[in-house]
């Protein structure tokens, strides 16, 4: 049923191998709807490029090494998942990027800047791990603090709120304040808010760890279609393999002590694959999730990071 | 509202009673509660004829309030005023300092000694003291008394406020490249807040109470503190009774005043559940 269902804007006409064929990032159209910058044209920089990363915590004497000699690049447009036992460093990956943390060594451009300069010209948008809403602001007025903090006009404010609100399915919540909120709820406003200012960049760190199943799939497929609408770079940090297959370009697996990059895999779905429940059903989205398992369960699986799971 | 008032009378009075009644009771169970108070008062006095000595009834008090209202009311102005200037100059004081210390740790280390002592300093050891170096005809010794008693609690509390911030919320105002004073009235101010509010509360009373006190160690005749002494000393008990009720009275306003500020603050920066 699945097999012989034509997919409708699949870049490539046979459909077993879809999933398959790698698309070269620079070939996609430009999707940046709101933007008519060419984002990812030919030779734009690259959304993330971090080349020989390490992370080293602590003092002199307890040393913790978060990340080791990590290379990534994320292209304009590219989503791209990281999957990775507990531990493994994605957050700190995540932070890094975000210009939160500082590398102890190597170099880390975003969009050709240094992640500070990024930082300041407010290029990514950023969902944290925890929600982290302001508990005396409103729902409405959590998703506009970006918007209130970086000056936009108050009329533009509340439109772009209210069609948030209803993006994530909570308009009838606008009014409500955080702790009347469950945490998968709570969750879905931190989207949101991470959302508000259309960044061409999106980091975002387990942000479906919390919501439940019919939740998870509508906001996969929402965060899908909005990559594509906005043609922004997506980093998404998840723990579910079929999660990291189904929406992303690329799966970057990690693996622990020290926080490295094992293996990297295509996905091959194109971006303009609708992501619905066909794609589910896909023994081609199957194979890939089995690619990814292996892929992490080859590296050498941390019993710490295996235990705190 | 048009279907409230179609409805029966029954079903009118179903979803609206709960909080309707809730209101009424925290109106009136204190009423009650002072009611029953005074009775059981009176009828100690009158009754069971405790003697006057001891514990006047409220019938005398009230006459004596009455028959003295002129001179309560100008004791409980002075008093008041002291309290007041003293919990304003102590408020603004303490939230000046505790907004210095959260800003640089060694302001904090220089106060914390200070703050300190002065919060174990007894009232009856400072009160002479400020009483004889402002004059006896001057009453900025009570209320110097009264701001520090203020700044005390508003002190300490700002500080924990202003240091309730957490990582988290700090790191999401540095993702915005927020500046100092976006992250101060987005983030800081907010959740220092109900802190501030919680000192001001402590303060209010001890305000109240030290501007009292200390005018039983010196300075001016006039004032709540003076008028229930000299009472007392002349075994006017009745009097000095009523004067307690004035300085209970003065406790109330001081109550009824953060209250006020409280629901004006939580109205302005509300603060959820926590409070
Ligand atoms: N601020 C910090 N100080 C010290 N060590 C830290 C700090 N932040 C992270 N670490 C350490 O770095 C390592 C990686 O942490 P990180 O939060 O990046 O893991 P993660 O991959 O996001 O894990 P999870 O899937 O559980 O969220 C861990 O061993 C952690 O103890
Ligand atoms: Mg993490």
């Amino acid at each position: 049923m699945t097999t012989d269902r034509p997919l409708p804007t699949a870049p490539v006409p046979d459909q077993e191998d879809h999933v398959d064929a790698p698309q070269p990032e620079h070939e996609r159209p430009a999707r940046r709807a709101t933007d008519s910058e060419p984002d990812h044209a030919f030779g734009a920089p690259p959304a993330v490029r971090a080349s020989g990363v390490s992370k080293t915590f602590g003092s002199r004497r307890s040393q913790v090494s978060a990340l080791s000699e990590v290379d990534l690049t994320v292209a304009a447009g590219e989503f791209v998942a990281l999957i990775g036992p507990s531990g493994c460093g994605k957050s700190t990956l995540m932070r890094l990027v975000a210009d939160l943390e500082t590398p102890s060594s190597g170099s880390l451009e975003v969009f050709g800047k240094p992640a500070a300069r990024a930082r300041a010209d407010q290029d990514y948008g950023i969902a944290f791990q925890q929600a982290g809403l302001l508990p005396w602001r409103t729902v409405a007025a959590n998703i506009a603090l970006p918007l209130e903090l970086h000056g936009a006009p108050r009329a533009e404010r509340k439109q772009r709120v209210a069609e948030l609100v209803e993006l994530v399915g909570l308009g009838d919540f606008a009014r409500s304040r955080p702790d009347q909120l469950s945490g998968g709820m709570q969750q879905r406003v931190a989207i949101a808010r991470s959302l508000a200012e259309r960044p061409r960049l999106l980091l975002m760190d387990e942000p479906f760890g919390a919501l439940d199943e019919m939740t998870r799939e509508r906001m996969q497929a929402e965060l899908a279609r909005i990559s594509v609408e906005t043609g922004a770079a997506v980093v998404f940090v998840t723990h579910s393999i079929p999660e990291a297959v189904f929406l992303a370009d690329r799966v970057v697996v990690m693996s622990a002590r020290p926080g490295r990059i094992t293996d990297e895999i295509v996905t091959g779905i194109g971006r303009d694959v609708v992501r619905d429940e066909h794609l589910r059903e896909d023994p081609a989205f199957f194979r890939k999730v089995t690619e990814v398992r292996e892929a992490l369960h080859a590296g050498p699986v941390s019993a710490a990071g295996a235990h705190e799971r | 509202m048009t279907t409230t008032t179609t409805r029966p009378a029954p079903g009118r009075a179903g979803p609206a009673s709960p909080a309707a009644t809730e209101r009424v009771g925290r109106v009136l169970a204190p009423i009650v509660v002072g009611v029953v108070g005074l009775a059981v008062w009176q009828f100690l006095v009158s009754v069971v004829e405790v003697s006057p000595y001891l514990l006047p009834g409220p019938r005398e008090i009230g006459s004596e309030l009455r028959d003295n209202a002129a001179a309560v009311r100008e004791a409980f102005w002075i008093t008041g005023t002291n309290a007041a200037i003293g919990l304003v100059f102590g408020t603004v004081v303490g939230i000046v300092l505790a907004g210095l210390a959260a800003w640089a740790r060694v302001v904090d280390g220089m106060l914390a000694f200070v703050v300190a002592s002065l919060a174990v300093v007894p009232i009856v050891a400072l009160a002479p003291v400020l009483n004889s170096m402002y004059g006896a005809d001057s009453e900025y010794g009570r209320r110097a008394i009264a701001a520090i008693a203020a700044f005390v609690p508003i002190y300490v509390n700002t500080v924990r406020g202003l240091r309730q911030t957490t990582p988290q919320h700090r790191d999401l105002m540095h993702s915005y490249a927020a500046s100092g004073w976006q992250t101060f009235r987005a983030l800081t101010l907010p959740s220092a807040a109900p802190h501030v509010i919680t000192g001001i509360r402590v303060a209010s009373s001890l305000a109240v109470i030290s501007a009292l006190v200390a005018e039983y160690f010196g300075g001016p005749r006039g004032g709540l503190g003076s008028f229930i002494s000299t009472s007392a000393a002349t075994s006017a008990y009745a009097l000095a009774w009523a004067y307690v009720v004035a300085a209970i009275v003065l406790g109330l306003v001081a109550y009824v005043v953060t209250v006020a500020i409280e629901r004006l603050v939580q109205w302005r920066l509300p603060t959820g559940g926590r409070s």
